[in-house]
């Protein structure tokens, strides 16, 4: 710790107290402290603001000035599904994966790795997102396109596995399971943090009684932790919705509207979108996409809001 | 709590089952490496053998063995509780796939695209070859000058909501840091572009736009870990040192932050590792340059991420080169990214302040 060197010269300090020295540091300081409080607020604010002039143009200029002809909502509309679509498809995957992850730190693997095996799956969250985009593309899509295959011939029955099967791997599914490894680290760290503070007497009880390991998990640690999984769903959710560029990498896009997860043609994203076309844009396109990214930004905030009113509600409990 | 006591008394049968016996402490061991070799002896028979498919069928194959071995001996509800834990092992398992999977790809794939002329060349001019020096430099600067906006920003106003704020502007700032943290890193992008625009015309690209991006994402960072580290320096510090009359202001600059430095430090450095890899806001603010630029505020500035990407997307002439150059470019961040992880744990190990 930092020596006091004001024990030896408490005298002085007394003395200045009662002058304006003392006073003006003290006020000089905590308007620093204000001053960098606001400056976050004004930033978050120009956000919405810059966003929201930039993007005004584009939601009121006529169709035949925005890129593909369409107005506004119609250019934005099978972007909003494609983000939504490979977002929730994401947390499908991740959720229950998560929940597992976080239970197994938890309550079955040995207390002495437990964090040596959190480090780990927090190391998924410090990979960049670009590398996941690379390992998508050429790892990850590769490897995917038999079980395309095995799934169209199988359950192209389903609207989803209807095919044609993608013989690249470019596809809603490999897209999707992508973001799913990548919020999967939020996901259980939520899950992990509640798991582990499931009250003793809780468990120990349920043990007591004579209930196995996973009944206690089932009938004590599950339900104690629901609503906190809930919510770390939903920031994982809100994490898939923004992420650009393993999409961009990843998916090819055709612009349709479609629940069909393998085939080459897929919607693209709202993010994918601008990454892919914001270089080569200028003009009227700019603003058009300035203001996709304001409706990302509003869904995500939805998202996360609803997040934050759920841990929230449950702090208050 | 009392939803999860309910569950408790509502459920029936948790008295043990009558004369049970128990598996041997090895049975899932065995159970194991038996399925997962007749899983790899059937699937070698019908030359359809791969690894994943043997992980796959094994786990399955030792599911059904070890509940119905189990079942036999121990009864239903431990039969129940053997499965469900090699399920939940199962999922920790497939989760660590992609981390070792990706890992060994990109050093494996990064390791022939480095070379001396990767990190001392630009690629101004030179076809299908140069280096990536200028988005090395460029990644450092941009990241440097987005730091020195978060940091300061971002550390006091964890003192301001931990040793000033109260009421309106402390919950707002709390809860608007929140919303930070869930801005989409393209929208913060968007954001530097529309802001720069608006002073410098349309089509603008500077270094310093992607620094001011990069910031967005960096501050609720900075200040979410270090409001967690000035959070448990604990009062009595405080009180002794108001006792001795020292300022308020003197008794955060002395007595706090050095007691709290070790873990600011490592939460700075954990946010550094976050956005150094950071593309897509980049993308749309920096720009895609081939030569070396060291003034964030004049002219584009490539930066590895984007550079990466660049190399993936418009390959030149020599296509494995350019994809060489990529996987060269990721493991150099993977790298910056993993140095700064270890790194940052190391710095609170060694240099935080015992706290009684």
């Amino acid at each position: 710790m930092a020596s006091v060197d004001t024990t030896t010269n408490a005298g002085q300090l007394l003395a200045a107290a009662s002058g304006g020295r003392r006073r003006r540091g003290d006020r000089i300081f905590s308007r620093t402290a204000v001053v960098a409080a606001v400056t976050i607020l004004v930033l978050l604010g120009g956000v919405a603001i810059f966003l929201l002039s930039e993007g005004f143009p584009a939601l009121t200029a006529g169709a035949s000035e925005l890129p593909e002809g369409k107005t506004f909502l119609d250019y934005v509309a099978p972007l909003a599904f494609g983000t939504v679509l490979a977002a929730a498809l994401a947390a499908l995957v991740a959720v229950p994966l998560a929940v597992a992850v976080a239970l197994f730190i938890t309550h079955v693997a040995p207390p002495r790795l437990a964090l040596t095996l959190g480090y780990l799956v927090d190391l998924l969250a410090a990979i960049p997102s670009i590398i996941y985009g690379l390992w998508g593309i050429f790892v990850l899509g590769p490897a995917a396109v038999p079980v395309l295959k095995w799934l169209e011939e199988k359950l192209g029955w389903t609207p989803i596995f209807e095919g044609p099967a993608s013989a690249t791997g470019r596809t809603m599914l490999v897209a999707g399971l992508v973001l799913a490894v990548m919020i999967l680290p939020i996901v259980s760290a939520v899950a992990r943090e509640v798991f582990a503070q499931t009250p003793r007497r809780l468990q120990e009880g349920a043990q007591a009684l004579g209930a196995t390991r996973w009944e206690m998990i089932r009938i004590v640690v599950l339900p104690f932790g629901r609503s906190s999984v809930i919510s770390g769903a939903m920031l994982g959710l809100g994490r898939a919705l923004g992420e650009t560029m393993a999409v961009t990498i990843i998916l090819s896009v055709s612009g349709a509207v479609t629940f069909n997860l393998i085939s080459q043609a897929n919607p693209s994203t709202i993010a994918a979108n601008i990454a892919l076309n914001f270089p080569e844009s200028s003009g009227l396109a700019i603003n058009a996409l300035i203001a996709t990214g304001l409706v990302l930004f509003a869904i995500t905030l939805v998202t996360n809001m609803g997040a934050r009113a759920i841990i929230a509600r449950q702090n208050r409990e | 709590m009392e939803s999860a006591s309910h569950p408790l008394r509502a459920t029936s049968g948790l008295t043990m089952d009558r004369d049970v016996g128990s598996l041997p402490s090895w049975a899932t061991w065995v159970v194991l490496g038996g399925s997962a070799a007749v899983v790899a002896a059937a699937l070698l028979a019908t030359g359809a053998f791969t690894v994943a498919l043997t992980l796959v069928f094994g786990t399955l194959l030792s599911a059904l063995v070890l509940y119905a071995w189990s079942r036999a001996v121990e009864g239903r509800r431990r039969a129940l509780d053997r499965v469900m834990t090699l399920w939940i092992a199962a999922a920790f398992g497939l989760a660590m796939i992609p981390l070792f999977s990706l890992v060994f790809e990109v050093v494996k794939r990064g390791v022939p695209g480095l070379s001396l002329e990767f990190f001392t060349e630009d690629a101004r001019g030179k076809v299908g070859g140069g280096g990536a020096a200028h988005a090395i430099v460029g990644t450092l600067i941009i990241t440097a000058v987005a730091s020195a906006i978060s940091v300061p920003i971002g550390i006091m106003g964890a003192i301001y909501l931990n040793e000033y704020g109260t009421g309106r502007l402390r919950r707002a700032l709390t809860f608007f840091v929140d919303v930070m943290t869930g801005i989409p890193s393209i929208v913060a992008g968007l954001f530097a572009y529309a802001l720069f625009e608006l002073f410098l015309g349309p089509g603008i690209r500077l270094g310093v736009m992607g620094s001011v991006a990069l910031s967005v994402l960096m501050i609720p960072i900075v200040i979410r870990s270090a409001e967690e580290v000035l959070k448990i320096v604990p009062d009595h510090l405080r009180e002794a040192a108001y006792a001795l009359g020292t300022p308020k202001w003197k008794t955060i600059t002395r007595i706090v932050l050095p007691t709290a430095f070790a873990g600011l430090v490592t939460g700075v450095m954990i946010a550094v590792a976050r956005i150094v890899g950071e593309t897509a806001p980049l993308l749309v603010t920096t720009g895609v340059v081939d030569s070396m630029n060291t003034d964030p505020f004049n002219g584009r500035m490539q930066n590895l991420a984007v550079y990466a990407y660049n190399e993936y997307r418009s390959p030149g002439v020599m296509k494995q080169a350019s994809y060489d150059k990529a996987w060269a470019a990721a493991l150099t961040l993977i790298a910056i990214v993993m140095i700064l992880n270890v790194a940052a744990r190391l710095v609170y190990r060694r240099y935080k302040t015992e706290i009684r």
